[in-house]
């Protein structure tokens, strides 16, 4: 369970968050949504620890560990794919057969071919990455999944194929993802709950519908329609 | 067979009397003509420990108990030594360095004072014939050894005692102001009484009308505790030297090294009336040495180095507030001329190896301590911050990840600390430390481009056979990956 209270955070004279709360349950995928320096990924690295709160309070349970995928992946680029993924196994002193037990697991999962384990970042495809990062954040088992714009650097085929299978995988895995976009169609394929963030501020919270339907703020149609939804979108929201 | 060979190898090491000599000819000669009466008396067996610098180290050398004897001239000893300028008896000094667990030998019998001199065709054009003359030609250039250039009764004294002034006045190695006087770049030098060059080149002296410079007298500075120890010697080195060496026999063995291409050890035995084969050179033999003891100077001083200097450049990126104290330490070291820092490494550590061991390690720390801190602290800050995330922590987080990002810019350090350090080493010579800078200074002393030239190319052959090594090593140390893709996975 993750749970944000009333928390603030300043980068110097500049308020990043401004008394923000969310919840996070375990086996739900939670969107936090907005444009480019709305705070979105601040929030993620307070619930990381890498940042501390100036007021309020973040609660994680349990506490570690926790995955973490960030926009282009941030893969050691001395190290091959495989060797990446199971960095976290090995820093925790795994036995070398339960890592390759696990590195095949997670392979199978995120549908990677076992061979390219054996290649170095450089030598795999923007998606290969992501998958790639997405094995290493999963291969303790963290029950917090924590998504900083995953697919933000994909050309839109690569985007649209890996959205739907990331989809299928966070169904599977029953865990505490928050996930990060500015994309509202991504925040469609992924969000149970949805939190719109603007300025450091919470502007709403709840399902994509609501947000459609009962906006609590003009700028919450002004940014649902500034991107143009898929027609089954659409459909769905009687948009 | 097995007894015989212990036997043999058992008994006691004769006991040792280390001659040390400055880097100039006449010091060299003397020193071996010590060291060759040393072991003809055979009280002890002599060891050499020559071209030592100047006064500075050679008298530290002495003082520190590294060498237990050399040559000097008294206004030295008066100036230099005891700074007492107007001492003038050899019994007063001696009495003075006693204080000091030092003693004076008998005069050997020559004065080699400075003295001024310009090319003959000037000196008739201009009418110079004495130091005064000088003052009336302010539009000449000189060049002066920097010793002469910073004593009393160097060129300072000698500017007010006579109200000198020249349009330059350039110091330069001693060896270098002769063909600078002979092609005419500079009109006056400043010169020893007995140089071997005088009677070669086509050079006028001009006299001290006004006795400014302080006699010169050659004696033998040797530490108490020699003449204590070895009577006979200390005897034998007085009878066979003292007062016998005027000054056109030590101008002529000057130029027997000089001019003629002898080495010291022939020249010294031509004085002692020795047979010159058991002295000649093997240059073969000595540069395999000095090749043995160069590398070592290298792999010693940069092992160190690397040793201390990586843990220095880690701690700087870890602490910003004392990566700047740490990084202005390391650099005010490498401000220190690098013969500077190896004279203040005799007081600490004598002579020989070791103290150039310890400067050429100070020396070689800055690009190290830099380069690692640098590469350390400019990694992309999300791979660094996902190592947190990761959990890696402390030697884990260093060894897994931030080294081998940072290797490539921390081996360019380290090679480049290399190759300065073939170089720098050179100068370890100036301390008895050894290597091709023994060859070096040799060279200098007896203005000898050859010699100077055997050591300085087999130094440059070594800076480039050891960056090829360092190539090399970078398959070694940097990951496959970093050197096939610059852009990695971003």
């Amino acid at each position: 369970m993750i749970a944000l209270r009333h928390v603030t955070k300043r980068f110097g004279g500049r308020v990043a968050l401004d008394d923000v709360s969310l919840a996070v349950e375990p086996g739900t995928t939670h969107v936090l949504l907005g444009s480019s320096g709305a705070g979105k990924s601040t929030v993620l690295r307070l619930i990381l620890g890498l940042l501390r709160p100036d007021a309020g309070e973040v609660r994680v349970e349990p506490t570690a560990p926790m995955g973490y995928v960030v926009q282009e992946g941030a893969l050691y680029p001395h190290l091959s794919a495989g060797r990446n993924v199971v960095l976290p196994a090995r820093a925790a002193n795994w036995s070398a057969e339960r890592q390759a037990a696990r590195l095949d697991a997670l392979a199978a999962l995120v549908g990677l071919e076992p061979e390219l384990m054996a290649r170095y970042p450089h030598q795999l495809s923007g998606g290969q990455r992501q998958r790639v990062s997405l094995m290493r954040a999963l291969m303790l088992d963290p029950p917090v999944l924590l998504l900083d714009e995953p697919l933000g650097a994909l050309d839109p085929i690569t985007r649209a194929s890996l959205q739907a299978q990331l989809g299928r995988v966070f169904g599977e895995l029953h865990k505490a993802v928050i996930l990060v976009t500015h994309d509202v169609r991504e925040a469609f394929v992924f969000g149970s709950v949805i939190t719109l963030l603007s300025h450091g501020r919470v502007v709403q919270q709840g399902t994509l519908a609501d947000l459609a339907q009962r906006p609590a703020d003009p700028f919450v149609t002004e940014f649902l329609s500034a991107q143009a939804p898929p027609p089954e979108m659409a459909r769905e929201l009687r948009l | 067979m097995a007894l015989l060979v212990c036997a043999a190898a058992a008994p006691a090491e004769p006991p040792r009397i280390r001659v040390g000599s400055k880097s100039f000819t006449e010091s060299y000669i003397l020193a071996e003509m010590v060291a060759q009466i040393v072991d003809e008396t055979g009280e002890a067996r002599a060891e050499r420990r020559l071209g030592l610098g100047g006064t500075g180290i050679v008298y530290g050398a002495l003082a520190s108990g590294d060498i237990d004897i050399y040559p000097e001239y008294t206004g030295t000893i008066a100036q230099a030594i005891l700074k007492e300028p107007t001492l003038a008896s050899v019994q007063a000094m001696r009495t003075r360095l006693g204080a000091r667990g030092l003693t004076l030998g008998v005069a050997l019998g020559f004065d080699n004072t400075y003295a001024l001199a310009v090319r003959r065709d000037a000196a008739a054009r201009l009418g110079l014939r004495t130091i005064g003359d000088l003052a009336r030609h302010p539009g000449l250039r000189a060049a002066f050894d920097p010793g002469f250039l910073d004593r009393g009764d160097g060129w300072p004294g000698l500017q007010r005692q006579y109200g000198l002034r020249f349009a330059e006045v350039r110091a330069m190695e001693h060896a270098l102001t002769y063909p600078a006087l002979v092609s005419g770049r500079v009109d006056v030098i400043d010169v020893f009484s007995t140089d071997g060059q005088l009677a070669r080149l086509d050079l006028a002296l001009l006299t001290d009308d006004r006795r400014f410079f302080p006699d010169y007298s050659a004696v033998l500075l040797a530490r108490r505790s020699l003449a204590e120890r070895f009577p006979r010697t200390w005897a034998a080195l007085q009878g066979r030297l003292g007062g016998r060496i005027d000054n056109a026999t030590m101008a002529r063995l000057n130029a027997l090294a000089d001019l003629e291409r002898r080495s010291f050890a022939e020249a010294a035995a031509t004085f002692l009336g020795r047979s010159s084969a058991e002295t000649a050179r093997r240059p073969a033999r000595e540069l395999a040495t000095l090749t043995l003891e160069h590398v070592w100077l290298v792999a010693v001083s940069l092992t160190a180095a690397v040793l201390l200097g990586l843990p220095l450049g880690i701690l700087a990126a870890r602490r910003r507030r004392l990566a700047q104290a740490e990084l202005m330490g390391v650099g005010v070291i490498q401000t220190i001329p690098a013969l500077a820092l190896l004279s203040f490494m005799i007081p600490l550590f004598g002579i020989g190896q070791l103290p150039a061991l310890v400067a050429l390690s100070l020396y070689a720390l800055l690009p190290i301590v830099r380069t690692t801190h640098a590469a350390i602290s400019s990694l992309d800050p999300r791979l660094v911050e996902m190592t947190t995330v990761l959990g890696l922590r402390g030697w884990r987080r260093l060894a897994w990840v931030e080294l081998p990002l940072a290797s490539v810019t921390i081996m360019a350090g380290i090679k480049t600390a290399a190759v300065l350090t073939v170089g720098t080493a050179t100068l370890a010579a100036f301390i008895g430390g050894g290597g091709y800078g023994t060859l070096i200074v040799t060279g200098l002393a007896l203005n000898d481009v050859g010699t100077i030239l055997t050591g300085a190319i087999p130094a440059a052959v070594m800076a480039l056979v050891i960056h090829a090594a360092f190539e090399a090593l970078d398959r070694v140390v940097v990951p496959r990956a970093l050197r096939a893709a610059p852009s990695a996975s971003n």
